[in-house]
Order: structure tokens, then C-alpha cells, then sequence
């Protein structure tokens, strides 16, 4: 199946040739069928490339370690849920999910585009292929999936045991999709600058797709997050990882074309900035591949080799060459229709927004590229930790969440100081109610920007509260609906405006967890042994007795560790019984015969398998670092490895057994990390809210997609209106 | 094994060809009646965008206007303006429609 896998590339890629060159020359010599055949080829890719993954995905689901992705990142004893997902944690298959994913949207948007813009979609046509023909081309060339080993290995290595968690069945996927939606607006932006046609129907025609990467990013990045947090064992769901920032750049200059593109719809303005917000969106999602795949900056996330680096920085560089010498080239016709009518209205705070935004992306690029630029001037590779990054971020993100409460409450085109006064009166006074809750309730002064941070986001609640109230009211006096179907129906008439709102709250709810949990956490590091205790917070943690499990059958935590090795931890407040953890470590196949017959059975990475109870208020949080390295256990995998052969895994796994047994008996000192965080469960549930409220917001309007009336009845419509 | 493969990959091609080719030996009909006059199609799209815009910014300013983030004497001006801009776009598109009406009007 190997054979017909690297045939859907080679077709695949050729497919891209022919519809590059079609869709080009029927543009250029006004022959629409070649543009149609150009389009046609996406659908193509995307029947090839589904053919292409369903191979892969078939050969690890039947460990088939012929090929040698397989053999590289899965085994059998890697839990089935987990072999599903080891398609995309290997360099080659990840490659391949991310042009599939290309296809498959650039199919969609192609197909809804069919009969409009054909300009501007035979262009856009040509660049998402020459994108699927890079991949497509590294598959070939620099990493394919299906490359074979004959004869083929009895196992293989294993999925890295650090990505055997659930969020990472679609975390992966969600983040390519977002980068992959990136692409298509990027696409159209380029065509319609190709096509000399930029007005608002390009952004009209991608501005959901824009809003959809912007939300499966977002997803992703909560995916991974929440991966940090339950999965490393640092404690942390942030910590300004070259990788996660990648991801967050392109998000950020998304959420700041999501505002721009509204003043371009309505008013005709800011054109060279939102074709420059969707050039830079696009790029900065190459660059977060590059990054992830290219291993040219250090990080956790990073599951790459360095050799596709080169091909990436020529891809980036064309795209910022391209993209600069485009929007410089059209930058007559990029001129805007309108001037801005007042300095308080909705669109000055939608571009001090944007300022914003675009700040906060570029402190973050200067941070994460700062290993590179500081290695190129001065030779030294110098790299900065998260309290630089904090240091800028911080202030940025609390105007950021203040304007998003001032913008629902200011009118477009033009608002008057009387008006602005009374819609901030309610806004304002549930943010000095915050903070004089605060004062009494004791929080410590000494936090002043997470204190900001819980007043900015008591007056976004505050401003869109109102807003909802206001709009319901409304709805009431204008049809005599109850409240609820009231709500219901204002929703539903302005998914954008509404579902914008929520958004709103659940980025306010979210950093209100992030500014609790980072400003008033408490931690606690230090080595027990049973019956010890120690206090965290206001907390009282014991080790009451340590645990232990060998095989992957027996493995607690299902990701098909060799031995995992823990603590039950009593957690108490006050005297009282609050919970009880089971942290522990699991231990993997090295697959290194070098370290001992039986000592490769738990040589691998060690993975720390994290235990908290979650609550509304906050989370108690704890890893341990089981010690295996004392002279009485060391003496038993010596023995073991004297005595046992390598071609019996089965008798090491008795020798194992002896050791699970000698550690139970007489447990050494354990290395804990304890963590109390507050509100870190109003992270997850401001990401949830800020989903439901963007799902509301891409819902198509039912008006939109029935509504047809003819021009002229409009347009008598309109003059009545007029008159009236 | 290999036999399957080659006989699944030419299948396969020839899907693609029979797919990506079709336009090719079709003769082009316009099917949508924008595709009749296709000078004048990526103008009344272009108006057709305008025009929707012009009508949600019409009712974002009346929500304004009745949510009070906008006076009474704004609300006139603005809202003046905008029906203003919206029925000279929609005398433009009359103008590229001429006498044509669309058949599903209601």
C-alpha cells in the first residue's frame, strides 16, 4: 500500500502543476474552462490526498511497521486511541494532514465561490495549489510517509509518551486547521491584489473562513494549553514557548483583521491594512509550521528535524517579498473611500484594537525570534523567558480586555459625549464594585495588574450585560415578546453583533483565570516520604503510601507505559478531607538495547502522569518524580540484566514485577511539585464561552441564505424608505 | 500486491483526468443569469456586496439609535446619509439591470 501512497503524491503534485498553469492561463488569455479545470484540480487534490492519508492512517492502525513512519512513531503496544493520532506526531504524516487539510478547505472555498470573483478565484486557485505543491513537494523530496523498510521491524519505537493524552487526538488537527484556514483568505487577499478587485467581495467571500481559522486556532491553542497544564508536569498552562506563541501570533493578527475587516464592509476603509492583516495572518501561520517542523528554535513542542528548514525560509521569504511588492504595487486602488467622521465611535476603538493586537503580536515575534536575531548580529544565541514577555504583555492585555468593553457600548460612524457618558455609567460601576469587593475581601494590594485585570473584565460584563439588556428591551417593546424569546430572537437577528459579545465575556472570563492563577498561585517543591506532610496555600497535602503498576494492561493512565510509579496524596483544608490525588510517573520502552535487557523496558522518557482536583475556585495541582535510582533498586536491574536475555521481555517483565514490589516495601523519599491555582477552571470555561459565542457569529443568518428579492423591489423599498 | 496497486493508481488517475478535464471538452453555457452579461457581472457584485452592507449598516445604526448609543439629531443624520448611499446604489444596479427582472422576486 506503501507504493500507492507515494503515487497519490506523485499525482497529487502533478495535479498542482496543471492547475497552477490553468487556472493562470485561463485567467490571463480569457478562457474560463481552463480557469473551471484549474478549480476542478483542488477538488482533485483534496480525492487524492484523502486516498493518500487513508493509506497512512490504515498502516497505523494495523501496525504495519513496513513503513517506516510507523515503525517510527507508534508500536503495539501503543493503545489503539493513541495509534489513530501518531499519524500526524511523526514529521512526514503531519506534512501530509497539513495539505490534506489545505485541500479540503481550499476545496470548500472554492466551491461556494464558484460562480463569483472568477478573477480573483482563478488567482486564489493557482496560489492554495502552489501551497498543496510545497508540501506536497517536501513529502516527495525531504520526508515522505511512505517510505518502507524491507524486512519490516517485528515493533517500532513507540508514540512519544508525552503526546499519549487525549486533547492530543485533536489539538494537532485543530491548530493545522487553523493554519490551513489561514491560507485561504492569504489566497484571495493575493488574488484580488493580482486582480486589481479590492473591493469588499473578497473579504466578503473568505470572511468566514477567516473567522473559522481564527476559531480553530483558538481551539487549538486552548487544546494545547490544557495539554501543558495536565501533561508536563511544570504546572503551567503558558509559559511563551517558541511553538505556542507561533500559534498565538497568527490568532492575534486574525482577531485584529476580524475587527478591521467590519470597517472595510461598512465604510470602505482601511483596505492596505486588512489585505496587509490577511497577508501577515497567512504568513505568520507558515512561519508557525516552519517553526514546529523546522527545529530551528528549541522547544517542547517542536517534533521536527532540521531539514526542512531551508524550503520553509524560501517559502516565507517569496510570501514577504510577494506580499510587500503587491500591496506597494495596488496601493492606488487600495485607497480609502471614506475619513474616519469622529474619534468616539466604534471604529477608532476597533483601531486602537488593532493597534493593539498587532503590538502584542509583534513583542511576541520580537520574543520568540530573538534566539535567531540575536545569534545573526552577534553570534551568540541569547533567548528571553516569560517574564520578559509579561513584562510587555500584561499592560497590552488589559487595554485590550478594557477595549472590548468599550466597543460594544460606542455607536458606529459617530457618538456623542452625553450618549458615551450614559452607556459607561453601568460598565463603570460594576468595575469600582469589583475593585471595592476586592479592597474589603483583602486581596493584596500588591497585585495591581491582576486587580486591573478583574476590574477591566468586570466592566466588559458590565458594558455587554447591558448591551443584552438594552437589546432585549428593545425586542420587547417591538413585538411584546417575553424575555427569553426576546433574547432569543435578537440573537438570532444579529449573530455577528451578539455572538461578538459573548466572544467578549469568554476573553474576559478567560484572562480573569489567567491574571488569578498566575498572580496568586502557590507552589510548593520538596521531597516526601509516606506519612509526611506539608502545607500549600492554605492547603495541608500528606503522602500517605506509594503506588505502583506494571504492563500497559495494568498502566492506570492507558498510554501503555512499562511501570508507573506514584503516591496517593490525602489533601485537606481546615482538618477537613478536600480530596485524594494519585500522582505518578510512567516509565516506557527505551527500545535501546544498549541500556540493559531489562532496563530499556522503563529507560525511556519518564512521563509524569499529573493528579488535581478541579473546582470553581481553584485547583489543587500535583506531579511526582518517583526516585528509582537508590543502591537497593539499582542492585536489582543489574542482577536483571546480567541474568535476563534481551529476547525476554516477558522474564523482564518478572524482574520488574520484583522491583514494583521492593520500591512498595520500602518506598524512597519522592520528589513532589504542589500547586495550588485559583480560577484556573475559568480559563477552560472563558475558551468554552469564547467557542459558543463564535459559533453563534459564523452561523449563517437565515436571511442571508433565503432572503432573494429582486434589485428593483429593494429599490422601491429603499426610496419609500427614504421618503418616509 | 503490486498489480492491485498499479491497477488502483491508474483508476485513480483516470478519475482525476475524467474530473479535471471536463470543462475542457464542455461547451461553456452560461447556466446563472449573472454568467449572460459577463462584462457586467464583477460590477453588480460589487454592488450587490455594497448594497448588503449598506443595509446591515442600517440596521446596526438603527439598533444604535434604539439600544441609546446614539441622540435622536445623530441618529436622523446618520441614518439619512446611509438611506442615501443605499438608494444610490440601488439606482446603479437598476441601471445595470435595466428592464430584466429576476424571476424568483417576491
Amino acid at each position: 500500500m506503501a507504493l500507492l501512497g507515494g503515487a497519490c503524491l506523485v499525482l497529487a503534485l502533478g495535479v498542482c502543476a496543471y492547475g497552477i498553469c490553468a487556472s493562470i492561463y485561463g485567467v490571463r488569455a480569457h478562457r474560463p474552462e481552463f480557469s473551471e479545470s484549474g478549480r476542478r484540480s483542488v477538488y482533485a487534490l483534496a480525492g487524492i490526498l484523502t486516498v493518500a492519508f487513508l493509506v497512512l492512517e490504515l498502516a497505523f492502525l494495523r501496525n504495519d511497521f513496513s513503513f517506516n513512519t510507523v515503525a517510527d512513531t507508534s508500536s503495539t503496544t501503543t493503545p489503539t486511541f493513541y495509534r489513530a493520532a501518531a499519524v500526524w506526531s511523526s514529521q512526514e504524516g503531519s506534512l501530509l494532514l497539513w495539505a490534506w487539510l489545505l485541500s479540503l478547505w481550499s476545496s470548500l472555498v472554492l466551491f461556494l465561490t464558484r460562480k463569483r470573483m472568477r478573477e480573483v478565484s482563478a488567482y486564489a486557485t493557482a496560489i492554495l495549489l502552489g501551497f498543496g505543491g510545497f508540501f506536497i513537494s517536501l513529502m516527495i523530496f525531504y520526508a515522505t510517509p511512505f517510505a518502507t523498510t524491507n524486512p519490516a521491524p517485528a515493533d517500532g519505537v513507540g508514540l512519544d509518551p508525552l503526546l499519549r493524552h487525549p486533547s492530543m487526538m485533536i489539538h494537532p488537527p485543530m491548530l493545522y486547521s487553523g493554519y490551513t484556514l489561514c491560507i485561504v483568505p492569504l489566497a484571495f487577499g493575493m488574488g484580488a491584489l493580482l486582480a486589481r478587485k479590492v473591493d469588499a467581495e473578497w473579504i466578503r467571500a473568505t470572511r468566514r473562513f477567516a473567522f473559522a481559522a481564527w476559531l480553530f486556532l483558538g481551539v487549538g491553542i486552548m487544546l494545547g494549553a490544557r495539554w501543558s497544564y495536565s501533561e508536563l508536569g511544570w504546572g503551567g498552562y503558558w509559559g511563551w514557548d517558541a511553538v505556542e506563541n507561533a500559534s498565538l501570533m497568527p490568532w492575534l493578527t486574525g482577531t485584529a483583521f476580524l475587527h478591521s475587516l467590519m470597517i472595510q464592509e461598512k465604510r470602505g476603509m482601511l483596505k492596505v491594512w486588512n489585505v496587509s492583516l490577511v497577508l501577515a495572518t497567512g504568513t505568520l501561520a507558515i512561519m508557525g509550521t516552519f517553526l514546529v517542523r523546522s527545529g530551528v528554535l528549541s522547544s517542547i513542542h517542536a517534533f521536527g528535524g532540521a531539514t526542512l528548514g531551508v524550503p520553509f525560509v524560501v517559502l516565507i521569504g517569496v510570501l514577504v517579498i510577494g506580499s510587500i511588492y503587491l500591496v506597494s504595487s495596488r496601493r492606488e486602488m487600495l485607497r480609502s473611500e471614506h475619513r474616519l467622521d469622529s474619534l468616539l465611535s466604534r471604529e477608532s476603538v476597533f483601531l486602537a484594537n488593532n493597534l493593539v493586537l498587532v503590538g502584542l503580536c509583534f513583542v511576541i515575534f520580537w520574543g520568540t525570534y530573538f534566539p535567531l536575531i540575536s545569534e545573526a548580529l552577534t553570534g551568540h544565541e541569547s533567548s528571553v523567558g516569560p517574564p520578559w514577555f509579561d513584562r510587555y504583555t500584561v499592560p497590552l492585555a488589559l487595554v485590550l480586555v478594557l477595549l472590548s468593553g468599550i466597543g460594544p457600548v460606542i455607536a458606529w460612524r459617530k457618538a456623542t459625549f452625553a450618549n458615551a457618558r450614559r452607556n459607561f455609567m453601568a460598565p463603570v460601576l460594576a468595575a469600582l464594585i469589583t475593585l471595592t469587593v476586592l479592597l474589603l475581601a483583602g486581596v493584596s494590594a500588591g497585585k495591581p495588574f491582576a486587580i486591573a485585570m478583574f476590574c477591566c473584565a468586570a466592566f466588559v460584563l458590565g458594558s455587554v450585560g447591558q448591551e443584552y439588556w438594552r437589546g432585549v428591551r428593545v425586542r420587547r417593546a417591538i413585538a411584546g415578546e417575553p424575555v427569553p424569546t426576546a433574547l432569543v430572537a435578537l440573537v438570532k437577528r444579529n449573530r455577528r453583533r451578539y455572538g461578538g459579545y459573548i466572544v467578549h465575556i469568554g476573553i474576559a472570563v478567560l484572562f480573569v483565570g489567567v491574571a488569578a492563577s498566575s498572580s496568586f498561585q502557590h507552589v510548593s517543591e520538596l521531597s516526601l516520604s509516606p506519612g509526611q506532610s506539608t502545607k500549600v496555600g492554605a492547603y495541608g497535602v500528606r503522602y500517605v503510601r506509594p503506588i505502583a503498576t506494571i504492563t500497559s494492561q495494568s498502566d492506570k493512565a492507558h498510554t501503555g507505559a512499562t511501570m508507573s510509579l506514584g503516591a496517593v496524596l490525602d489533601v485537606s483544608k481546615a482538618g477537613k478531607h478536600v480530596a485524594t490525588l494519585s500522582p505518578s510517573e510512567g516509565f516506557y520502552d527505551s527500545g535501546d538495547p544498549s541500556e540493559g535487557s531489562v532496563s530499556h523496558l522503563i529507560g525511556g522518557q519518564a512521563v509524569s502522569h499529573v493528579s488535581m482536583n478541579s473546582g470553581v475556585t481553584r485547583d489543587v495541582w500535583s506531579a511526582i518524580a518517583p526516585d528509582i535510582s537508590t543502591p537497593r533498586l539499582q542492585r536489582i536491574m543489574t542482577i536483571a540484566n546480567r541474568t535476563i536475555p534481551y529476547i525476554r521481555p516477558d522474564e523482564g517483565m518478572i524482574a520488574l514485577a520484583v522491583l514494583e514490589r521492593e520500591y512498595l516495601k520500602a518506598p524512597p523519599p519522592a520528589q513532589f511539585k504542589l500547586i495550588v491555582s485559583p480560577l484556573v477552571l475559568w480559563i477552560w470555561i472563558g475558551g468554552g464561552i469564547v467557542l459558543g459565542g463564535s459559533l453563534i457569529a459564523l452561523w449563517p443568518a437565515p436571511s442571508a441564505v433565503r432572503r432573494r428579492v429582486s434589485v428593483r423591489a429593494r429599490s422601491r423599498a429603499a426610496r419609500d424608505l427614504a421618503r418616509a | 500486491m503490486g498489480a492491485v496497486v498499479a491497477v488502483l493508481t491508474l483508476i485513480l488517475l483516470a478519475v482525476v483526468i475524467a474530473v479535471v478535464s471536463r470543462p475542457l471538452f464542455t461547451a461553456h453555457t452560461p447556466r446563472d443569469p449573472s454568467e449572460l452579461d459577463d462584462s457586467q457581472a464583477p460590477a453588480r457584485s460589487e454592488l450587490e456586496v455594497a448594497r448588503e452592507a449598506k443595509y446591515r449598516e442600517i440596521r446596526d445604526t438603527e439598533l444604535d439609535y434604539r439600544t441609546g448609543k446614539l441622540s435622536t439629531e445623530d441618529y436622523d443624520a446618520v441614518n439619512g446619509a446611509l438611506r442615501a448611499e443605499a438608494v444610490e446604489i440601488l439606482d446603479r444596479l437598476d441601471a445595470l439591470d435595466g428592464e430584466r427582472e429576476e424571476p424568483d422576486a417576491e
